[in-house]
């Protein structure tokens, strides 16, 4: 029965979605608001349709349907709950709903915004609506007609094929989630940039109404990303967290156009400059996350991360992308030139450092693009295989975001449409100075191989320093500090956010020790400055797999720290072996300890890293995210301020 | 009868080199891929190096430094022996690629074939800042306009 529950819903939201287009498009053309309400209610109504078939499809993994095809093929009775319910989204099938269920609630969101009356702002959100629509209707067809998750197995097994033990971890339940609220929100800005190549009056208001889904779009990817690389750091052994896999290119490009796109929306919002960069960009950005979502999909691409498919559900998507980003381009190649120009500033200003902020985070993203699909192409018209692995994305992409870094403390020190560079520089003389002995110290002491990891550390103390500079010089004293405005957080969180980001990378990739050893109880190894010793192996039961556990007493100087357990588990249903790593964080660096094989005689293959600022990576992500929430946060408290005080003047005049 | 036991085997051979399980084909049934690492660690320190840039042929997209795939516990143990037999990186390279192809080599050759991949990315940036002298070119002409017509610059600091 929750099968078919799920389908019929699937298949009501797609019929709302089509009367919410509809609405959508017309109610706005003709300003009519009962059409504009229709429009709001079938978003609202679409979104819970959709709602429901996610929660049917959770359904029936926790009560171990196996009629259900998916389940069978996905899920175990002897799995824990959390890994039945978030094993939802683990397969391609289950992540189609669970991307529908966010692009519902991103419209459902815009519809809850609304203004209920006929002004441009309603027509343009009325639109806007339309458009979500229009990209609801394309997946739910592609769902319904090559992904359906309610296809039924008869006669159902009595058990599943259970869930690949590499997903079954706590990453499973954030990181597509966290990963969805991103790139799919991006459809948001794209929705209102769209809605206004249409209207002529909201040239630079759309903005101000996109601007919010894109800041949250952006903080989602941040944490999306993040939590991905941390569970890949933590989970495949080997201490590392970035691999320029194509799965993760296609995650980085949309968010490497999202923050261009803020950055340009701040810039339209304020001078009414660059509208139609920041048109290009909201477009650009979800098409990325299109891009993103055919390549990992299609099956066109080698990649650990890939979901296998069959080349049908590829060609769907692709032709979704081909109209999803050839109609807002033409519509914008039409409407571009009518677009006025905002006001005129100077070389040295604001508005130039975000045109080179713009240039180089999209050429990031662009180069990223090529050296992904690359392969693919050469293959396709020569049949020449070669591999673009992580040397070519240094050596490209790196530079770029070198710049980038170099650039970013200027940023909140220039002023709109003209500023005084000199005095501007001056102003960062500390930070300067800063990066300098950061830049002397890091050669004298750790005497460093190569000039990346020099360099990443200047510019992780360059931008570190740069947002506290800025901070100190704009508050003035501790006191004032309270009073700063919200976006004076914004920009110094988030640039500095990066620079730890940035000490983390070169810590974790530069000054990485890194040790492996057959041990055999009581032997010690020695890694960066730990010295580790097995005192003993022994065999646990989990749930759904059997471990050998080891016991490893960690010292330094002599002194026992503590005793670290990794694991190597045995899934008999999946029939995989993986490693649980155990990690010792001292938040400044990592000890990262993983049991390897066993070897005839009684020793163990045992592997140590000591991964020194590791943790920065991800601390210095969610100092991002949380300039992300404070942007949010304060508008929202601006908008409850103002509805406050509206309701005091009215309550006022009423009397 | 030898027919058929031939394409069981060449079957069997290709189905080791098909892909794994959908997902991460990381850590897989281990066999031995434990590899001794050499004496001399300036040499143990170049193995690592190499090992880095060179792909593991039957992984998706790993390294034979991360994978744990047979293989590239082999690719780790040849190198290791070719180090020691006073090969230079290079020469190791080139055997492998010799071999393999430059499918093997993590990062692209610079060919004819892979201008585009290669310089690609900074004539964008080169167009871009061009693009970007032009429009504040425009800007500052207008700037110039404004500024006889007397417009005063009062967007303040903070945004």
């Amino acid at each position: 029965m929750t099968g078919e529950l799920g389908q019929l819903a699937l298949c009501l939201a797609l019929a709302l979605s089509l009367v919410q287009a509809f609405a959508g498009f017309t109610g706005a053309s003709r300003g009519n608001v009962r059409v504009m309400a229709m429009g709001r209610g079938a978003a609202l109504g679409s979104f819970v349709f959709i709602a429901l078939a996610f929660f049917t499809l959770m359904f029936a993994y926790v009560t171990s349907d196996f009629s259900v095809q998916v389940v069978a093929e996905n899920s175990h009775t002897a799995k824990p709950l959390i890994y039945k319910i978030s094993g939802v989204w683990g397969n391609h099938e289950g992540s189609m709903i669970l991307w529908l269920l966010i692009l519902g609630v991103y419209s459902a969101a815009i519809a809850m915004t609304q203004p209920t009356d006929n002004t441009a702002n309603a027509e343009l959100g009325s639109r806007a609506l339309g458009v979500q629509a229009l990209i609801a209707i394309a997946f739910l067809v592609f769902v319904l007609l090559t992904s359906d998750p309610f296809g039924r197995l008869y006669p159902p097994p009595f058990e599943g094929n259970g869930l690949n033990p590499l997903l079954q971890d706590p990453g499973l339940a954030f990181h597509p989630p966290l990963l969805y609220l991103g790139y799919v929100g991006l459809s948001a800005a794209f929705s209102f940039a769209a809605a206004a190549l249409v209207d002529k009056r909201n040239d630079a208001a759309w903005v101000r109404r996109a601007r919010p889904f894109a800041i949250a779009a952006w903080t989602a990817l941040t944490l999306g990303i993040a939590a991905g690389s941390w569970w890949a750091y933590y989970t495949l052994g080997w201490g590392g967290f970035w691999f320029w896999d194509p799965v993760e290119n296609a995650s980085l490009m949309p968010w490497l156009v999202a923050t261009a796109l803020i950055h340009s929306m701040m810039a339209t919002e304020r001078t009414g400059a660059f509208k139609s960069w920041t048109l290009l960009l909201a477009i650009t950005a979800f098409s990325f996350s299109l891009i993103g979502t055919f390549l990992v999909r299609s099956g066109v691409l080698n990649s650990v991360h890939s979901f296998a498919n069959d080349p049908r559900r590829g060609l769907f998507i692709l032709m979704i992308l081909f109209v999803a980003i050839t109609a807002p381009l033409t519509l914008f190649a039409w409407r571009a030139p009518k677009l006025s120009p905002g006001a005129a500033f100077d070389l040295a200003s604001r508005e130039t450092g975000i045109l080179l902020n713009n240039l180089l985070l999209t050429a990031a993203a662009a180069t990223i693009l090529t050296g992904t699909l690359y392969p693919l192409v050469l293959d396709a018209a020569e049949g020449i295989k070669i591999s673009v692995g992580p040397p070519y994305f240094s050596a490209t992409v790196v530079p770029m975001f070198a710049l980038l870094a170099v650039l970013m403390p200027l940023g909140p020190i220039f002023m709109w449409r003209r500023t005084d560079w000199r005095a501007s520089l001056y102003k960062l003389r500390f930070a300067f100075a800063a990066a300098m002995a950061a830049m002397l110290l890091t050669l004298a002491i750790l005497r460093p191989d190569s000039v990346l990891g020099l360099l990443a550390v200047t510019l992780g103390v360059w931008l570190i320093g740069g947002s506290v500079s800025d901070i100190a010089r704009r508050a003035g004293s501790f006191r004032k500090l309270r009073h700063l405005p919200a976006s004076a957080w914004t920009s110094a969180l988030a640039h500095a956010g990066l620079g730890v980001v940035a000490l983390g990378v070169v810590g974790a990739t530069s000054w990485k020790s890194e040790a492996i050893q057959v041990l055999s109880p009581g032997q010690t190894m020695n890694v960066g400055g730990y010295a580790l010793r097995l005192d003993a192996t022994e065999q646990v039961q989990g749930p759904n797999y059997t471990a050998d556990r080891a016991a490893i007493t960690v010292m330094s100087n002599g002194r026992i720290i503590t005793v670290v357990h990794p694991e190597k588990r045995s899934y008999p249903v999946e029939q995989m072996v993986t490693s649980q790593s155990s990690i010792r964080t001292t938040v400044l660096s990592d000890l990262y300890v993983v049991l390897g094989d066993s070897r005839e005689g009684g020793g163990w293959v045992v592997r140590a890293y000591v991964n020194p600022m590791a943790p920065f990576i991800w601390l210095g992500a969610v100092v991002m995210a949380f300039a992300g929430f404070i942007a949010l946060g304060a508008r929202l408290a601006a908008k409850l301020r103002a509805a406050r005080a509206g309701a005091v003047t009215a309550s006022a005049a009423a009397e | 009868m030898k027919a058929l036991a031939a394409l069981i085997a060449v079957f069997f051979f290709v189905a080791q080199l098909a892909p794994g399980p959908a997902w991460w084909a990381g850590p897989q049934p281990e066999e031995d891929t434990y590899v001794v690492p050499l004496a001399d660690p300036v040499l143990e320190a170049r193995a690592k190096a190499l090992q880095r840039e060179l792909r593991c042929l039957v992984c998706q997209g790993q390294s034979i430094d991360e994978s744990n795939a047979p293989l590239a516990a082999d690719l780790r143990r040849l190198i290791r022996q070719q180090i020691q037999g006073g090969q230079s990186d290079n020469d190791i390279k080139s055997f492998l690629v010799a071999r393999y192809g430059a499918f093997v080599l993590m990062k692209p050759p610079v060919r004819d074939d892979t201008f585009f991949l290669w310089f690609g990315p900074a004539m964008l940036v080169l167009v871009g800042v061009g693009v970007i002298g032009v429009i504040v070119a425009r800007s500052r002409r207008r700037l110039g306009n404004d500024e006889e017509s007397d417009l005063k610059l009062d967007v303040p600091e903070s945004t």
